[in-house]
């Protein structure tokens, strides 16, 4: 998918022309805003969070949120089936959530942006090589191959992230590639060669700094990717482990209460969507600053 | 043609070959398989008669090439929570999820097609921004929480359809939703992007100019050089959609494919779960490549490239 869907192309323009277009893009403001505020939400949770995410109370459990009428302002949110408040365990699963994608992105990024960058810039067997393994991937369905091994190995947030992170590099190592592709047959890049540069040099000094916004793009839409997989797997229980606030975990445990209190399952899954709404804004939103540039 | 015809197919088979490979390498090398399958309330002696009754502990190479051997003459051994042959369950399950396939793809294009086009066609107004916001959610939405919503609504809200089992076609509705939204995005832009391109081409100027009718250039030059990128993307979407049925079969309880994947990976049962991932994996490259070929075949420069 990943080569038909994503077309990227190479910015080059000075950072101070990127900061007036992104004035004007209300997706991208509203991407920035939520995931700020997402952000904000994890580091600061042991203060902003009314309660402790673990401690139960058996004799609150499952009271609804504040617009039921039977809602209290003790527990904005409610509480879940052992009577944990669910406003904390909400604001508590913003962390599992962006340590999830930001690890998740470190290890794929690495591993397909060094794929794809000495694709693209090597081409030849490299490319062939790299080519095959990106099709040998695809082919390869992540959420089997994942639930397997978590099957296998148990799990926890640890294996989920190293799980992930092992899978997720395809879209990486194909943007790179062509991105690379394009950028290596630039004038900047033969006159480097041409004036004697190391490939070193002309890999680092030249054409890395111009992959930055296919990077981006990129790493935001794998975020997204991770955060709804890593819920998914959670959800089916081969994932990230109870006691954990994990919002696809909070899901699962709610789906007995689906039919009588179904803001169980609602209120997590919000969280869920809206975060990761925001990370695919931010991400479109760059790609339009970036190709918009380009075709002018 | 058929140079390029040989070379794609021949690709074709070396990523399923390899997708084999790495597929028996990590399902035997993350865990013990024999461990897995006696339980956790085992005993030394049955893990010991296990590993032995399995072959397991022949090196792992001549495991794979035993194994290799039997899965390209369609035989994949016995599931060992089914005690039946996998083969037959594979058989059983497939039309489930073909069909819980096809239905999705083609509720996916129906809505993203003519919502494309209008995009495009009304580039920058309202409608145009309605439809990005509809691919962002679309992509946004968890499609295990989307499962959910749904039961809640047709099922305890207005009970109109059944939450779960499989057989009658009502149980189809609900999963193809969710299925369908998940591909609704990608087609949805492709088509946009697709169609902004040709209506900015000259040919398009040129047939204007001529004097040809507003819809008769669209349908007729427009539609169909936007609709080539779109026929590979099917095809791979079609991919995903088995391979992605996972999580939506597990939910709604629809006995195929993707359920048989949940069911044996809950029970540990390895024979099951390699069989269903070489499985997905050669429809998978099957459907890329005939997405390519199909390319190829109604785009003459890329056969040429």
């Amino acid at each position: 998918m990943a080569e038909k869907v994503l077309k990227v192309d190479v910015p080059r323009i000075p950072f101070s022309r990127f900061q007036k277009k992104l004035g004007g893009h209300v997706g991208l403001l509203v991407g920035i805003v939520v995931i700020s505020v997402m952000v904000l939400m994890a580091l600061f949770a042991p203060w902003i969070a009314p309660d402790d995410p673990y401690r139960q109370d058996l004799d609150a459990r499952l009271i609804p949120p504040i617009w039921h009428a039977t809602g209290t302002w003790d527990h904005p949110l409610g509480t879940d089936p052992l009577g944990r408040d669910y406003l904390t365990r909400v604001i508590y699963g913003s962390q599992i959530a962006l340590i999830t994608a930001g690890l998740v992105v470190a290890i794929a990024g690495t591993i397909g942006s060094l794929m794809g960058i000495a694709a693209g810039y090597f081409g030849g067997k490299v490319d062939m090589v790299v080519s095959f393994m990106i099709s040998v991937r695809l082919s390869m369905p992540v959420v089997l191959v994942a639930l397997a091994v978590v099957a296998i190995v148990g799990g926890s947030l640890t294996v989920i992230i190293w799980v992930l992170g092992l899978l997720l590099w395809d879209r990486f190592a194909v943007v790179m590639r062509s991105a690379t592709m394009q950028i290596r047959s630039l004038e900047y890049v033969t006159s480097a060669r041409a004036a004697g540069c190391s490939t070193p040099r002309i890999l680092f000094s030249e054409i890395l700094p111009n992959l930055t916004g296919p990077l981006v793009v990129v790493t935001t839409l794998e975020m997204a990717h991770a955060i709804l997989l890593e819920a998914a797997l959670s959800f089916l229980g081969l994932g990230v482990q109870p006691p954990l606030p994990s919002w696809g975990l909070m899901i699962a445990e709610g789906r007995g209460y689906l039919f009588f209190d179904p803001w169980v399952v609602t209120v997590p899954g919000v969280a869920l969507f809206v975060l990761v709404f925001g990370i695919n804004l931010l991400g479109d939103g760059v790609r339009d600053i970036t190709a918009l540039e380009n075709r002018n | 043609m058929v140079a390029y015809v040989i070379k794609r197919v021949g690709l074709a088979l070396l990523v399923i070959f390899v997708v084999s490979l790495v597929g028996f390498l990590a399902l035997r090398l993350t865990g013990d398989p024999a461990v897995a399958m006696a339980g956790e309330a085992s005993s030394e002696a049955d893990i010991r008669n296990i590993r032995l009754q399995y072959g397991f502990d022949r090196p792992i190479l001549i495991q794979y090439a035993d194994w290799l051997g039997r899965a390209v003459r369609g035989d994949f051994g016995v599931s060992n929570y089914f005690r039946l042959p996998v083969s037959d369950l594979i058989m059983s399950r497939f039309p489930t999820t073909a069909l819980l396939a096809a239905f999705s793809i083609s509720f996916a294009l129906i809505i993203s097609i003519p919502l494309g086009i209008i995009a495009a066609v009304r580039q920058n107004s309202w409608i145009d921004r309605l439809a990005l916001l509809f691919a962002v959610s679309g992509q946004a939405m968890p499609n295990f929480w989307l499962a959910l919503l749904l039961i809640v609504l047709f099922s305890v809200t207005y009970p109109l359809l059944p939450p779960s089992g499989s057989g009658e076609w009502v149980n189809f509705i609900m999963p193809t939703i969710v299925l369908g939204t998940h591909a609704m995005p990608a087609l949805m832009r492709l088509t946009r992007n697709g169609m902004l391109d040709v209506l900015a081409s000259d040919y398009m100027r040129t047939a204007r100019a001529k004097g040809l009718r507003w819809y008769t250039v669209l349908f007729k030059h427009g539609l169909r050089n936007a609709m080539i990128p779109l026929v590979a993307l099917t095809a791979v979407q079609f991919g995903f959609l088995l391979s992605g049925s996972i999580v939506t079969e597990a939910i709604f309880a629809l006995h195929g494919l993707g359920h048989l994947a949940w069911e044996s990976i809950t029970r540990r049962d390895i024979p099951t779960v390699q069989a269903v991932l070489i499985i997905l994996a050669t429809f998978y490259t099957l459907l890329t490549l005939l997405g390519d070929l199909l390319n190829a075949w109604l785009d003459p420069r890329i056969r040429v490239s």
